[in-house]
This record gives C-alpha cells, structure tokens and sequence, in this order.
C-alpha cells in the first residue's frame, strides 16, 4: 500500500493552490454576495489546462488522472465552494459524458474546446419531476427523418447559462419491456427552440451559476445522439458516479477551510484570559473535525484511485461523497459554534462554508440517495 | 540561445526559522523555488518565446531538489541538471560558484539569469562570483531586460533608482522583485515536465574534489534575533510628546 502522492499530483495542489490563494480567494466575499459567476477566472482556469484535467491530450486536455483531478478541486473548494462547484460540474458533468459515451468526432468537436477551456458544458439531467427519479423523465426526443426534436425542460442545471454544448437526457422510445428508454443527447446551447433562464437565488454556492433549460422543438442531427440509445440510463449513472467523487473532493476542501479557520481562531481568541484552544470543549470539537477530514480524504482519494485503476467504485465513491459532504456540513457548523457571535457574520467566511456545504448534501444524489445506492451495492 | 538558470531550493517563505544545536532546521519545513529565482526562471522562458532556443536549469543542492527542478520545467524549462554538494563539508557560496563554474566551463552560454539574493542565507554572491570566475560581465538586480543583435539593454534597480545598462553577450544577471510575474506551471506543464531530461551530477562528473571546493568561511554560531520588545506610546501633548521622544531617542537609545 502507498499513500504518497506522485510528483505531478504535488505539484498540482501546489499550482492549484497558489492560483485559488492568488487569483480566487481575494474575490469569494464578492461571488457570494453579489452572486457572480466568475467567468473569467474560468477563463484563466482554463488557460491553466485545468477544465482538461483528465482528458487525454489528443483532445485537448492535460492528460491527468482523477486523483489529480480530485486534489484540485479540493484546492479550488478550500476557498471557494462557488468556484469549485462550477469547476467540478463543468469537468465531471459537462464534459466527462461526451468522453466516456462520445464518438471520435463528437470528441473532436465537442469535447475539445471544453477541455481546452474555450467554452464550458453542461448536463442536463434533473426536471421538475424527475431527480434522483431519472425514470421519471418527461423530456422527449421523437426521431424524424435524419433529426431528433426535443421538447421539455430541465431545471437546476449547473452552469446552464454560460454553457455553449448541453448533454440532455430525454426519452427516445420503449424497450422491448415497454419501459421508456432514456437517452443523452447533445445540444448546442444557441440551437433554435433552446431558452435557458437564471431563475434562482440560492442559500449557498451562490456565484456558480444555476439555470433552467426550455426545449422547444429543438432539432438536432441524429448523430448527436450520445453513446448506446439503449443503454442511456446506465451511463449517465456512471457520470454520476464519477461525478460524486468530484462533489466529495469539494466537501473535503470545504471542510479543510473550516477547521483550518477554526484552529486559527480558536489559537488567537482570548477568554477567561485563555486562548480559546486551551479550552477542552474546543480542543475535541477540532479533534474531531480533524478526524473526520483525513477519514473523508482518505475514502475521497481511494474512490479516485480505484477509478484511475479501471476497478468498481459506485460504492466508495457514494461513501465518499456521503462521508465527506456530511463531513464539510459537521465541521463548517463547528467552525461557526467555534467562532461565537462572530462566525455568524459574513465576513468571518465560515457561514458561508456552511451555505456552501448544504448544497453538496443534495446535489448529484441527496444523501439519502448515496445511503441508497450503498444499500443496493450491498445486495438489499 | 542558449539561456541557462541558477536555482536554489530554500525554505517557504511562510515557514517558522526553529534553531536546534546551532544550526537552522528543516524538519517537516516545506520547500520553494527561490522567489528570485523564480523571476530567473519566468524571464529566461520569456526569452525563449520570443527569441527561441534552449532553457537549461541549473541547481546545486541536496537529491531532494529535483521536485523544484520539476516544477521549473513544468512551468516550460527544457532541461535541467542537478548538482549533488551532499559531500561537501564546510559549503558556502564560494563552494556553490565553485562548482557552478566547472559546470560551465564547456558550456555555450548567451545568458545566465539567477535570483539577486536567496530568501535564506541572503548573500547575493553566487551570480556574481560565477560571472567573475567565467569572465563575462554580470548586472545585478536588474528589474527589465530587453535583447537585440546580441546586445542587452537592461534596467536595474539602484536603491529605488533606476539605471539603464547595455552590455553585449553573453552576460550574467540577476533578477530583482518587479522584473516579470511568474507563471503557474500549467497543467499540461506539469504532465510533460516528468519527460523532460533531468540529469544529476556528482561533483566526479565535472573532475571536482571535495576539498577543492570546501567553503571559505566558518560558522561560529547560529542564533536568532532577539525577540521584538512591545513598544511605547507617548502620552500629553504633542509638544510635549516630541521632547519626551527627542529625550528618549538622546538618554535611552542613544541614537542621536
């Protein structure tokens, strides 16, 4: 067993961290209140061969693995849960289904120019009646002549309205069961009959952007057609499986900043004539936020791990994204309680933490959903 | 051209010096890239972009350098070597110019680019001792550097100064805060660094002995700052204040 890094995934937090330090942190008070995304930090991110993490090269990506890619969005969520949201939906959702399902030339167009950071995706998967529930899915995509036409809506899409390629799910038929097949389609955002609205106004991970996606009579060529029509429904839960390891590395830099915050605080914040670290009752809140952190990475990281191996891991990466979601929720509420009258306050960063980990808590799977998925990878 | 950069690895700028048996530790103290060197670093691939040629970096250090060497390929040197002094006793910077001089003794060299002063020991004396032992002129502390018909024309701080200097290659200098903005190693950076060609090098390698290149200073001992003392705020008057502070500066720290 080894638990050391390689050189390249070092160096990686280092540059990640350096950037997010530099470029990111300065700016997270502003994303947040005013509920900006930040498209041109995109843009340097994507400079920085960041949104290619782990696609190969020939399509324009930096050619790194998901452990790699799983340190940086926990460097990116350290400290900004808004910044590494869109960043882990924008590589694990807007652009991982055209890499795993796509043909070489739906890589060629529409894969490259997201891992080269020119442009971002988005997948467009949950609608007003059909969430974790994908059978419920009412969007169509009815084949004529050499053209799919979609109708429906999505909502709460990541990154919806600074996204140029949407992956839509829809259903294009029933099986030999009778039950209705579910497909991906892709569909560029300026297509005819495509609206997308910025509805929301959100608890938390308030400067990533959230949008609703109309489908109106929205004509694509049949080539657009995203991997095995039959098989629609089992690889977009393998996106989700990777996905979740994302949103588990993001819980995991959250949580990180919280007790990284706390400790600092509590070292520096004098009562009764003592620092507030001296205090026992403190001292085991940290205990066991610490704990629980390296716990979460270890679980976050061997889920990676087994996907850079090629091995199972719905399972660990659904006890990933539970343990460290849940994790980042526990330890921003501490840092709070740590923090006194203060931590209530905008300024002190940690309720933003917990605004930010809330979300992790639903989004991609609830975590009654990962309880769920865990249940049925157990054979109940 | 041929652009050649010395870098030392030294102790993150956001580490706490701990003295142990008079001698500065480094247990679990993370590592940089010398700031200065950094700058080297950035000017020297900027040079490359726009002039072309070769980005060799160079360092003398422990085995444990070749991480930062990476990192500097990563950002888009070529190639880099790495000089072991492990066996080195008594080192300082006359040992590290030294060796740095028998590295490139059969080297083409157009320019040679090194931080002013590294964030530990501070000398700021490798460069020019290198540039003095491989008689070519060297400009220190330079903040803007432009290259043309092999000619520079260089800008360097003078204490807040500035003074504008040409020399012909090939030509030493070294870079001072204010010179670039260095770079993030990109991601592809970073993937293509570990095919990069890094070699390392006993001091046998360039026909050195130990002794020759044994320091020529010795350290007597190795000791902290005192700890700052809290200061004193003046009180009545401001006339007031200022006769007590002209008094105080005369009878109690006797600087005037």
């Amino acid at each position: 067993m080894d638990f050391e890094l390689s050189k390249e995934q070092e160096m990686t937090r280092r540059m990640v961290r350096a950037f997010a330090e530099n470029k990111i942190k300065p700016r997270t008070l502003d994303i947040d209140k005013k509920a900006q995304f930040p498209k041109d930090l995109f843009d340097e991110m994507g400079a920085l061969g960041l949104l290619g993490l782990p696609f190969p090269e020939k399509y324009g990506g930096s050619d790194g693995d998901t452990l790699t890619y799983a340190i940086a969005v926990e460097e990116i969520g350290r400290v900004c849960g808004s910044t590494g949201l869109s960043y882990a939906a924008a590589v694990s959702l807007g652009a991982s289904p055209i890499y795993y399902f796509g043909t070489e030339e739906q890589k060629q167009q529409f894969l490259t120019p997201l891992a080269k950071g020119e442009t971002l995706g988005a997948f467009g998967l949950t609608e007003p009646n059909a969430g974790s529930d994908a059978g419920g899915t009412q969007t169509t995509a009815k084949l004529e002549g050499n053209d799919y036409i979609i109708n429906g809506e999505k909502c709460f899409i990541t990154n919806a309205n600074y996204a140029s390629i949407l992956t839509v799910t829809a259903v294009t038929g029933k099986d030999a069961r009778g039950k209705n097949m579910i497909s991906a389609l892709l569909v560029p955002a300026d297509t005819p009959g495509v609206t997308i609205r910025n509805a929301y106004d959100k608890m938390g991970v308030r400067g990533s952007d959230t949008g609703e996606i109309f489908l109106d009579n929205v004509r694509v060529p049949k080539e657009n057609l995203l991997g095995d029509p039959e098989k629609g429904f089992k690889q977009f839960l393998y996106t989700l499986d990777g996905g979740r390891i994302s949103i588990a590395a993001l819980g995991l830099g959250i949580a990180q900043a919280s007790l990284e915050r706390a400790l600092a605080y509590a070292k520096e914040r004098k009562q009764f004539g003592h620092p507030l670290s001296t205090f026992q009752a403190i001292q085991f809140k940290l205990a066991d936020m610490a704990m629980e952190i390296e716990l979460a990475r270890n679980m976050v990281y061997k889920a990676a791990w087994l996907k850079d191996q090629k091995k199972p891991f719905t399972k660990e990466s659904a006890f990933a994204k539970l343990f460290a979601t849940e994790t980042a929720f526990r330890a921003a509420n501490q840092a709070i309680q740590i923090h006194g009258g203060n931590g209530y306050m905008r300024e002190y960063e940690v309720e933003r933490y917990l605004r930010d980990a809330k979300l992790l808590e639903i989004g991609e799977g609830t975590s009654e959903v990962q309880r769920l998925v865990i249940a049925r990878q157990l054979g109940c | 051209m041929n652009i050649f950069v010395l870098m030392k690895r030294t102790f993150d700028t956001e580490e706490k010096i701990v003295v142990e048996n008079s001698r500065v530790s480094d247990d679990g103290v993370e590592f940089i890239i010398n700031p200065y060197d950094e700058f080297a670093i950035e000017e020297a691939i900027k040079l490359k972009e726009e002039h072309g040629g070769e980005v060799t970096v160079v360092t003398v250090g422990e085995e444990e350098a070749e991480k930062e060497l990476r990192t500097a390929l990563a950002m888009g040197a070529d190639k880099a070597y790495l000089i072991n002094n492990e066996d080195v006793e008594n080192y300082d910077q006359s040992s590290t110019s030294e060796i740095l001089a028998a590295f490139f003794k059969d080297k083409e060299v157009d320019i040679i680019l090194g931080g002013n002063v590294s964030n530990d020991n501070g000398t700021g004396q490798v460069g020019p001792r290198l540039a003095e032992k491989l008689a070519i002129p060297y400009v220190t502390t330079i903040v803007g550097l432009e290259i043309s018909d092999r000619k520079a024309t260089i800008e360097r701080d003078v204490e807040g100064d500035q003074e504008t200097v040409e020399v012909e290659l090939p030509v030493l200098v070294t870079a001072q805060q204010g010179l670039n903005e260095p770079r993030y190693p990109s991601l592809p950076g970073i993937m293509k660094a570990k095919k990069k060609p890094l070699e390392v090098l006993e001091l046998d390698d360039l026909d050195l002995d130990e002794d020759e290149v044994e320091g020529l200073t010795e350290t007597v001992d190795v000791f902290l700052p005192p700890e700052k003392q809290a200061g004193r705020i003046l009180e009545g008057e401001v006339e007031e204040q200022v006769a007590e502070l002209v008094k105080l500066l005369r009878t109690e720290a006797k600087v005037i």
